[in-house]
């Protein structure tokens, strides 16, 4: 089931959660909404939801939900066939794995009540499901946080949901537990193809799990494409600098130097060091440190023109062809950088 | 946990024990002035209301209860009870309800109006509740047309309790309502359960031993109150007569041994009170101890 939300206001007091929000979600996907906290994320999903509402406006398309095209805006959260998997699980403590993940199905209108037989037959296919056979009887309170994790998971599916939506499912973990979470949730995406929608604040979480990235900084949206094309080709500084590691340095001389000062956003494996180079987009730098680990290695440098420091990486077979020392002076070419003057995206290659 | 950390220092050695624990002259008087304090205060007055209702025997002892106008008070007391505990207890819960899982306009005023009943002196609460429902009070001609008797009546009675009892279950639990969020019942209305379903299966288990907390204080506090409904009750032996106002008038009338025989009635309560008071807490303790217990577990299995 698709997802659509349109022109999403919402303040709390003073702070704007989100400034006109238009959001797209296709059926089957699963979906990240990436940002740093407080970029309104957390609030974007919960409106989807129906556990937050947007503020009214006089505009009647405006702030508007859409699953599959209808309009449930008006609808309670209960209505809208979500699953809603919270932050911290927010699992009932004083009820069973079992009645925990059963719960939604037991408070259906009598003549919608599954038979009790059948409740328990989809538990048990829901908890091996996600590997928790054998752990019906426990409480919250007797389970790791990936379990936990689980049981809210199974809790959420147990209803049917058209839609599923994830609020930092893995924030709560530590980080091997997030790994192996992260490639299972990938799995049980592929095998149920629930429209899924998580929030997360991790960019390698999103990149490596998502079909598709939604990238949001201060209440509004930057970037939406699929996570080849926001690492790729980011739409503005905020991307770049969110998505994995970049050095952001003034723009130089030559065919560096766009239009006055500007920022320039290079990522550190598009950094090649030479010995000599006769080209004019050359820069002049001092090696400061280099450190290899695996197959790269890493070597921190300063320009000499502007005395910025930067990284940069470096196949592990070049450094050792390379040999620097701590000190030495060498040249800089960047294969690949990203300007934004006046906002706008430039890109170029050199070299 | 604790026994684990005490046992820690023991084994750690006196020398270093020694110097950082106060003298023991010191320590002897702080804990013997406090005990001696719990005894002058605590101890003594509670045997001296058992000695005094037995000092003629347990046939005089019984013998005070026996007593129509005895009986009369332990009624009124009891039905005093059974209206307003079980009304603020819902009173209670709404509020606690309201304030917690909601945000709305007036919330900060709301919660401090709570607590007015504890500011306020009793007596001054009953005599509020003259000034509206008296015989010279704003609404006390309306009221005489009627022919509705509220002050020196039992109506005047449950009303002061109700005001004078009304913070205890709403005082317990708002913070531990605060404490456990709402996001329990934000999944539970998610996954389609009603309001009321919210409330029966995820909100009331969560909180029951603290509505358990507050009810048996705000029933003691209900029996037990004097001033306010002193002020509105009248004294009409027979009729508006509480348990502690029967004890007053008994004592009044310097019939010492009955009056001790009924107020140790009041101390039982009280006695029960506090031993109810200790179980919750002891059921309460459990359950998080057995949650930090499967979290050290936990840790340790990592």
């Amino acid at each position: 089931m698709s997802i659509e939300a349109r022109n999403i206001r919402k303040h709390f007091g003073d702070f704007t959660a989100l400034a006109g929000v238009d959001l797209k979600v296709e059926s089957g996907r699963l979906t990240a909404l990436l940002g740093p906290s407080g970029s309104g994320k957390t609030t974007l999903l919960r409106i989807i939801a129906g556990l937050e509402f947007p503020d009214v406006t006089d505009d009647p398309n405006s702030g508007r939900v859409f699953f599959h095209g209808k309009d449930v805006s008006d609808l309670p959260t209960g209505r809208r066939s979500v699953g809603f998997v919270f932050q911290h699980y927010a699992l009932f403590k004083h009820m069973t794995v079992f009645d925990n993940v059963a719960f939604g199905m037991t408070v259906r209108r009598r003549s919608e009540r599954p038979a009790r037989a059948d409740i328990a037959e989809r538990v048990r296919e829901l908890l091996s499901l996600m590997q928790l056979d054998g752990l019906e009887r426990r409480l919250p309170d007797q389970l790791s946080g990936g379990q936990r994790q689980r049981v809210a998971l199974a809790r959420a599916l147990a209803v049917q949901p058209k839609v599923l939506l994830l609020d930092e499912p893995f924030g709560a973990l530590d980080a091997q537990v997030r790994k192996d979470l992260r490639r299972w949730l990938r799995g049980l995406h592929e095998k149920l193809h629930v429209t899924t929608v998580f929030v997360t604040h991790d960019q390698e979480e999103a990149l490596e799990l998502a079909d598709e990235v939604v990238v949001m900084n201060n209440a509004r949206i930057e970037q939406v494409g699929d996570p080849q094309e926001v690492y790729d080709v980011p739409a503005s500084p905020f991307v770049i600098e969110f998505l994995g590691n970049v050095n952001r340095l003034e723009s130089g001389t030559g065919k560096l130097h766009v239009a006055g000062k500007d920022t320039l956003y290079v990522r550190p494996h598009d950094v090649d060091i030479r010995r000599d180079y006769d080209g004019e987009n050359a820069l002049p730098a001092r090696v400061l440190h280099v450190f290899s680990a695996g197959n790269y290695g890493r070597v921190t440098l300063r320009r000499l023109d502007t005395g910025e420091t930067f990284e940069a990486e470096v196949p592990r077979d070049r450094l050792s062809e390379l040999k620097l020392a701590d000190g030495e002076e060498v040249l800089v070419v960047f294969r690949h950088v990203r300007l934004f003057p006046k906002g706008k995206f430039y890109e170029t290659d050199i070299g | 946990m604790a026994g684990t950390i005490s046992t820690l220092t023991h084994v750690a050695g006196h020398s270093r024990r020694r110097s950082i624990e106060d003298p023991r002259w010191l320590r002897w008087l702080l804990i013997g002035g406090a005990l001696s304090f719990v005894a002058l205060f605590l101890i003594m007055p509670l045997a001296v209301v058992f000695t005094e209702a037995l000092r003629k025997g347990w046939s005089a002892y019984l013998a005070a209860f026996q007593e129509p106008d005895a009986r009369a008070a332990i009624k009124l007391t009891l039905l005093v009870a059974v209206i307003a505990v079980p009304l603020n207890m819902v009173f209670g819960l709404a509020a606690a309800w309201a304030i917690t899982k909601f945000d709305f306009r007036g919330k900060t005023v709301l919660t401090s109006l709570i607590d007015l009943p504890f500011a306020v002196s009793p007596v001054i609460a009953g005599l509020v509740y003259v000034l509206l429902f008296g015989a010279q009070g704003w609404w006390g001609p309306w009221l005489m047309e009627h022919d509705i008797k509220i002050i020196f009546a039992v109506p005047g009675i449950v009303l002061a309790t109700v005001f004078v009892t009304f913070p205890f279950v709403a005082r317990e639990l708002i913070p531990l309502m605060q404490s456990q969020g709402k996001n329990e019942e934000l999944a539970a209305l998610t996954l389609g359960a009603s309001g009321w379903q919210t409330f029966r299966r995820v909100t009331l288990p969560n909180i029951k031993w603290g509505l358990f907390y507050g009810v048996i204080l705000c029933n003691a506090r209900a029996m037990g109150e004097f001033g306010a409904v002193s002020v509105v009750s009248g004294h009409v032996r027979g009729l508006t007569n509480t348990v502690p106002l029967h004890v007053e008038i008994l004592y009044n009338e310097y019939n010492i041994q009955a009056s001790f025989a009924v107020a140790s009635l009041l101390t039982v309560l009280a006695l029960l009170t506090l031993v109810l008071k200790a179980f919750v807490e002891w059921r309460h303790q459990k359950s998080v101890q057995k949650a930090d217990a499967v979290e050290t577990r936990q840790f340790a299995s990592k």
